[in-house]
């Protein structure tokens, strides 16, 4: 099976900091990759390398087998790449509901052609969807920019699906959401993956969430791989205790 | 509903106010419309999508510049009206297209030389603007066989222009361009993260504003009938950036109450004579200190607070 996204020997490095020094992995269709690893050890740096946010400065990106390294983020969305950030990032001063289509319009049709559609773009429908799935239909109708933190980053996982993604990269989706909200923003990623074949990468420091949620995981340090393979295993790892969660 | 009913009463207040004014009143009231049809532009550029422009008053040059020139040609006003719009749409397009490549806040420098430029050849190109002496017997509009050589025949197109342009711009905010504008004011890498091109996007909206102004600039030159290159000048594009500053940018009606305090506050203020400008100047600045929402965003402040 050819992999959905390959990265190889991925490097960015700021003057002396190499915040991502060389690393290799491969996610599969319909795969879940959790990356784990102490505060500062790469892990955004890397999303940021192959998303297009900063430029690499060495390795490659292979997206269902194109090359598609250093493509702006503009066009990785374009290529069916969807992505949440680490911090918020939503467009404060429309509804959720707007947030949505927003997130999905530019996927359908012509530009001029969207000058005069709908003004939902005719996004209405596949923005309840989302909405119902994700649980926002009370505040649906709300400024983004007013909601809670929690919130806000319920609409940011939901703007990236917006379009049907066949990929999306999450930066914690985790911090700052309370537990219950946790539970449901898992299942909903299991469904996705499940019955949509979603193909997540995850960035996480929620252990538990990782453990239930990876098929795989790779933990960072230092900007590199220290341990790769199947969650449990990884979590055991001796290197992995030491550096990151501890003992 | 009650917000029709207003909308309709003021529109309604408008087509009747020149009933109670003096000649002068007309013109000051159109020279609003005038402003708050350039205002609005601006205030796509500023205000929706977020971009810094210092050269609304060069369009409005172009704008009124090359209506003088058609309509002395004798180019039915029919056709003058949507070429120099046109014109200004695509020189916003050759302004903003490379500014914007190298990074949007450029456009701001971008716009003010342009400005500057359009000044100068206003100034200079005598065979073309006539220089200093400027252009004169600029003929009101001929529409259908009938002129609008009265000043309240005048205005009463003018605003019906002017509501036509509100109605398309209300349209073109409530739709789906409308909606990629606000993303990218509020957030432009997620916007871009969610396919939407801001660099495309910020251009448009800068050749809209830019065509906004060179329709007010049509209608200027016919309003005032002589034009020369002082209402074009850097520190125009400076009060219509405050003017929409001052009502509130990114508020549809904004431009509508920032025209008033542009052009109707010196006016009012001239028995401060030279110190009007000094005046004004400060109360822009303790505005943009403590009320950078502008005017409009008065009412929510009170609510706020209660
Ligand atoms: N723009 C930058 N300039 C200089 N150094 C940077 C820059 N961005 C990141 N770094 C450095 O790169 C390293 C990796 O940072 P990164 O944000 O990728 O870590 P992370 O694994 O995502 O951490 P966290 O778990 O706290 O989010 C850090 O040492 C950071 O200080
Ligand atoms: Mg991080």
């Amino acid at each position: 099976m050819t992999a959905l996204l390959d990265v190889r020997e991925m490097a960015r490095h700021y003057g002396a900091i190499r915040a991502v020094d060389g690393v290799s992995f491969a996610v599969q269709p319909g795969e879940i990759l959790g990356v784990i690893g102490p505060n500062g050890s790469g892990k955004t740096t890397l999303f940021n390398a192959i998303l297009g946010q900063v430029r690499p400065t060495a390795g490659q990106v292979i997206f269902e087998e194109r090359d598609i390294t250093g493509l702006s983020p503009l066009l990785l969305a374009r290529r069916g790449i969807g992505r949440t950030f680490q911090s918020l990032q939503v467009f404060g001063g429309l509804s959720v509901r707007d947030n949505l289509i927003a997130a999905g319009q530019e996927f359908r049709g012509g530009r001029a052609g969207r000058l005069f559609a709908a003004p939902d773009a005719g996004l209405g429908a596949r923005a309840e969807e989302i909405i119902a799935l994700f649980r926002l239909g009370p505040v649906a109708a709300l400024r983004a920019g007013g909601l809670s933190y929690g919130q806000q980053k319920l609409v940011d996982i939901a703007m990236a699906f917006m379009a049907g993604p066949r990929l999306v990269l999450l930066d914690e989706p985790c911090a700052g959401v309370n537990p219950a909200l946790i539970e449901e923003l898992m299942e909903l990623l299991l469904r996705l993956n499940r019955a949509h074949g979603g193909s997540f990468v995850v960035i996480e420091h929620n252990m538990d969430f990782v453990m239930r949620l990876c098929g795989r995981v790779i933990c960072m340090a230092e900007g590199r791989i220290l341990a790769e393979g199947a969650p449990a295993a990884v979590q055991a790892d001796r290197a992995v205790l030491e550096a990151y969660l501890g003992a | 509903m009650t917000r029709w009913l207003a909308l309709a009463a003021g529109v309604a207040a408008l087509v009747a106010l020149p009933a109670g004014l003096k000649g002068y009143g007309v013109y000051l009231l159109s020279l609003w419309c005038v402003y708050v049809i350039a205002g609005m532009g601006l205030n796509l550029t500023v205000g929706y999508a977020g971009q810094i422009s210092l050269g609304q008053a060069g369009f409005l040059g172009i704008g009124a510049y090359s209506a003088a020139i058609l309509l002395q040609a004798g180019v039915p006003f029919l056709a003058v009206l949507p070429a120099s719009a046109l014109l200004c749409f695509v020189v916003g397009l050759l302004l903003g297209f490379p500014a914007l490549r190298v990074q949007h806040h450029y456009l701001a420098f971008a716009t003010l030389g342009f400005n500057m430029l359009v000044f100068l050849v206003a100034r200079n190109e005598q065979w073309l603007t006539g220089g200093t002496f400027g252009l004169n017997n600029i003929p009101r509009p001929m529409i259908l066989g009938w002129r609008f050589a009265n000043r309240v025949d005048f205005y009463h197109l003018l605003l019906a222009a002017m509501l036509a342009m509100a109605a398309l711009m209300a349209w073109l905010l409530r739709s789906p361009w409308g909606r990629a504008f606000a993303a990218l004011r509020d957030n432009p890498i997620r916007a871009e993260s969610v396919g939407i091109d801001t660099t495309f996007y910020t251009l448009m909206a800068f050749a809209i504003g830019a065509a906004y102004a060179g329709v007010a600039g049509v209608f200027f030159a016919c309003l005032v009938g002589f034009i020369d290159p002082a209402p074009f000048g850097v520190s125009i594009s400076l009060s219509m950036l405050l003017m929409v500053i001052a009502g509130g940018a990114g508020r549809f009606f904004g431009p509508a109450l920032g025209a008033v305090v542009v052009v109707l506050l010196p006016e009012w203020l001239r028995f401060a004579q030279d110190w009007y400008l000094a005046i004004f100047g400060f109360a822009i600045v303790a505005m943009m200190v403590w009320l950078p929402g502008g005017l409009l965003s008065l009412p929510d402040r009170v609510r706020g607070r209660a």
